[in-house]
Formats: C-alpha cells, structure tokens, sequence
C-alpha cells in the first residue's frame, strides 16, 4: 500500500517537473520569437514607414539621417573589412596553432595550453578594446604617423580576439580525425607534415570550416573592442590606416541620441536586424558546413 | 627463446629479428623474441588475444615510434640493414615494408586518389604514370574489374571487403618488399574474407607476407609458415603443415587443439 502510494507521489513530482521544464523552455523560446519579431518589424519600418530604399540603405556611402539620407555602405564595409582582415590574419594563424597543438605539440604541452586558451575566449572585448587603445593605436601612430585609429588596428585586435575560438576549434577538429588515417599514411612511408597536410586537414576540413565560420561570427558581431580603436568616422575607408566605422560600432555611437520613431533610430534598427541576419546565416552555414561532414 | 625454421625448409631470410623486446612504460609486451622471415612466403603470426602478435608486427615497420611510452629494443634486419639503426629514417622503413590494418582504413578521397596516395607523395606526379599505377594495383588486389568505371568517387562507398582490397592496393602502389598484416580479414564477412585470403595467395609471389591472424583455420589455409605466440613470448616456429600436426611445444599442442580462448 504504502509503496502505491510513494509511486503515486513520485508521479507528481514527475509532472511538477514536466510543467517546470516545459514552462522554462517555452518562454524561453517565446522570448527568443518576440526579440526576433521585435527586430524585424521595427528594423523594417525604414521601409515600411519612411518610405526609404533597401538599396539606399544598403548601397550608398551616405550617412545623414537628419538630412534624409540612411545610406549604410560605409558601415557595412566597415564590418566587412575588419572582419575580412581579421579572417585573413587570424585564420590561418589560428589554425595552424591548432593543428600545432593536436599533432605535434608534447602531450603536456598541448593539455597545458589548452585551459589557457579557453581562458582567453572569456576575457571581456572592452579588455581586448583597451589594450588595443592603450598599446596598439600609438605603435601605429608613431610608426606610421597616422591618427593610429582606423582599419588596421581594429583588424588586429579582432584577429586576437578570434584566435582562441578559432585555434580551441580547429584544434578540436584535428582530434576527432581517428588516428586509423594517421597510420594509414605514415605506414605508407609519408612523413608528418604529408600525413597532416594531404590526410589530416582535408579529413578535419569541415571541422576547421566550422572553426573559422564561428571566428566570423565572433568578429562581425564584436563592438566594444573595435569601436574603441576604429576611430569611428561614418565614411568609406580609404586605406588601412584611415579612421572607419561598423555596424555594431555606430549602432553603439549613435544609440544614445537617437530620438523615438526618428529615421536615425530606424536607421540603427536596420543595421541591428542586418547583423542579426547576417548572423542567422552563418549559423545555417555552420549546420550545413557540418551536416556535409557527417 | 630461440626459435627458428629449419635450415632446409627455407628460402633466403628477408627480415631477422633477434631478441626483439617491445615495452609500454614499464610493461613488457614482447620478451625477447626471435624469428627469420623468409622471403616470398606467407609468415602466420597466431596465439591467443593479448598475447602480442600485433605488438610484435607493429614493431617490425617502426610504428611504436608513434605510440608515446613505447620502446623497441634488441635487432631487426631487413636485408641485413638494421632498421633501427640511428642513421635509418622510419619513413623509408616503412616504404619498404607496407602495412594493412585490422580494420579498412581508406582515406576520405577517391578510389583513385586513395591508391596513388604513396606514389604522390614519394615524388610521381606524372598523371599517366599514376594512372598506370592505380591500375596496375587495382588489378593486383583483384579490385580493378570492381571499380574501374568510378574511380573518382569516393572510397567511403565501397563495401568493407572493398575498402580492405584498396588498403591492399594502396600498400602495392608504393612497391613495398614486404607486406604486414594485421587481422586484415576480422572485420569482414566470409565472402570478403576468402577474396582477401586468395589474394594473399598471389602476393607472396612478389612480397614477403607476414599476417596476424585469430583465426587457425585461415592460418592453415594461407601461410607457408605458422609462428605461435603466448604471453608477448614467441613459443614456437615451423612450417603451417608441423605446426598444426606436429607442434614440438605443449603449450603450442594446447592452443591448436583449443585448450586456449
């Protein structure tokens, strides 16, 4: 009897914790559709209510809302430059400290450097802005004798800021391939560096695909740190060294002033949904980039 | 212990090991083991799970030089070249004695790609070379006639017996003197097994063969000579024929009449 009635007892602790769980995941998935909706519907209304172009928004340098013009290319470009040059530099670089880490470095060395990597992930952008601030931009100024803000330092700071993703990833990528295809060819009389290069990356290639996709996601989505050393300027780069502005960085310069229902703060709606779908697309990148490994 | 094939029954000895011992860390896996391997024969590696055929196989194209902890000591010739000697580099040793594995493992490239792997990268860039080549071991490892109309799909595709094949075909590709196997046929089902059995038949005409294997059957069926392991210690070496009927060790007479796992 007195078993009966602990299981029925244990039952409805069970749909307690049902409800509990279930309720915890629908808001949760209701706050994530609302903030979507949300970005969505006030991130159009540049079109919808003002009236203005996709393609002036998209595709014209100029920038001045309260004269009318919401043209977001220079920022646009912005981002896409730092993140390009931070891609470039810190990929590969990346990269190969990953593969260094999974197949050639000591066994100690490797599971030493591993922590302090994944250390480096979480340390907050505003430290890496800082030191970029503090450190880089005057080595730049007094070597080349520009302002030192611009292109070339936000592109260096985000190179180091991605290193850890994408060095943990691709070191990660490097470790799931069996070590079968690593005998394999080295009883076939290839070396170490063959085996790696002809055998191992190719056979880690979408893992690495993935590693330097989430390095993307990292850079694009980075504001604090960039917009520190960038010099925030709202018009087309010129060059490495000239003074620039992103998406995330201007979203965060212009947030502030911007007045209720205005076209400045529609303007920043939009960039803000922009980046959202640009980083809903390298999410469905990451799935396929994987699902194509599996 | 010194065990060795009588003198008449031989051809000329393409590897000897003497006093082989193979440790990880602080465990001895292989004790003083000795053997000649004749040349052009099919050498059967047999003896109970854990009794360290595979160590012992492992050791004979320097692959422990992988395994972190493990240490190779005493001598192996190949030709009378110790392979271990300091000026010898391991990736020419393990040109020269090919390797397939317990279980198939093509590399994630085409049929094609996956045999001219080792031409390529010992210097063979010449396309129509390497197509020769491919054939050439295709048809050596009784593959060809299967895959010649897709050889730039991938080898992932291909059944396990197949793969197995490639394996062999890829060790052929880059002319190896002599082939190790090891278990090359416990992943497969019978069909695949006998192909592959059959195929060693023909291999040792060109290749010293030495194979592991748990099964005493496929020993009797395939090799020329039968080396019995127990507990990392060679016990006892003869051809297939003396071994199976006239083992000269107890402990040899236990195992083949099934008094072992």
């Amino acid at each position: 009897m007195t078993n009966v009635r602990a299981a029925g007892k244990a039952h409805r602790t069970e749909r307690l914790a049902l409800i509990v769980l279930r309720g915890a995941s629908g808001f949760f998935i209701v706050s994530i559709a609302l903030l979507i909706g949300y970005l969505a519907v006030e991130g159009t209304k540049l079109f919808t209510v003002d009236h203005k172009s996709i393609f002036e928004f998209l595709f014209s340098p100029t920038f001045a809302p309260d004269q009318g013009h919401i043209g977001a290319l220079a920022f646009i470009l912005g981002s896409l430059f730092v993140t390009a040059f931070a891609i470039a530099v810190g990929g590969p670089f990346g990269v190969a400290v990953g593969v260094f880490f999974a197949e050639l470095a000591p066994k100690r060395v490797a599971s030493a450097m591993k922590p302090a990597i994944e250390v480096l992930v979480g340390i907050p952008s505003v430290v890496y802005g800082w030191l970029g601030l503090t450190l880089l931009v005057p080595l730049i100024r007094n070597t080349t004798g520009s302002t030192g803000f611009g292109l070339l330092a936000a592109g260096i700071v985000l190179s180091l800021m991605i290193l850890p993703t994408v060095v943990s990833l691709s070191e990660d990528a490097m470790r799931v391939v069996p070590d079968s295809l690593r005998e394999g060819s080295l009883a076939l009389g290839a070396t170490r560096w063959e085996t790696i290069w002809r055998v191992l990356l190719p056979a880690a290639s979408s893992g690495i695909g993935v590693a330097v996709i989430l390095g993307i996601a990292r850079a694009i989505g980075e504001t604090l740190a960039i917009q520190l050393v960038l010099g925030n300027a709202p018009v087309i780069p010129a060059g490495l060294l000239s003074p620039a502005s992103a998406l995330t960085s201007e979203i965060v310069m212009d947030m502030g002033g911007a007045a209720q229902g205005s076209l400045l703060q529609h303007s920043l709606f939009s960039m803000a949904f922009l980046l959202l779908l640009i980083a809903m697309g390298l999410i469905v990148l990451v799935k396929l980039v994987a699902r194509k490994a599996a | 212990m010194q065990v060795t094939v009588p003198t008449e029954k031989r051809s000329l000895d393409k590897m000897k090991i003497e006093d082989m011992n193979v440790y990880y860390g602080a465990f001895q896996a292989i004790k003083h083991g000795s053997l000649d391997v004749p040349e052009n024969k099919v050498m059967a590696l047999i003896g109970p799970s854990g009794c360290g055929k595979s160590t012992f196989l492992r050791a004979l194209n320097r692959m422990h030089d992988l395994t972190p902890g493990a240490r190779v000591t005493g001598k192996i010739t190949l030709d009378g070249q110790d392979i271990y000697a300091d000026d010898v580099d391991p990736v020419t040793v393990r040109h020269r004695i090919g390797m397939v594995f317990q279980r198939p493992n093509p590399f994630p490239k085409s049929i094609f790609e996956n045999v001219v792997y080792g031409p390529k990268i010992h210097g063979e860039n010449n396309q129509k070379k390497l197509m020769e080549i491919c054939e050439r071991s295709l048809r050596s490892a009784a593959l060809w006639d299967e895959v010649k109309d897709r050889l730039n799909r991938s080898a992932l595709d291909l059944s396990g017996g197949q793969q197995q094949r490639l394996c062999i075909a890829r060790v052929l590709a880059v002319e190896p003197e002599v082939i190790l196997m090891d278990e090359p046929a416990s992943a497969l089902d019978p069909i695949a097994t006998s192909k592959i059995e059959d195929l060693i038949g023909e291999l040792k005409r060109e290749y010293t063969v030495i194979i592991v294997t748990h099964s005493m059957q496929q020993a009797a069926r395939i090799s020329d000579f039968t080396t019995f392991f127990l507990l990392g210690e060679l016990i006892e070496v003869g051809t297939t024929s003396e071994i199976f009927t006239r083992p000269k060790d107890k402990r040899t007479e236990d195992y083949i009449t099934g008094r072992y796992g």
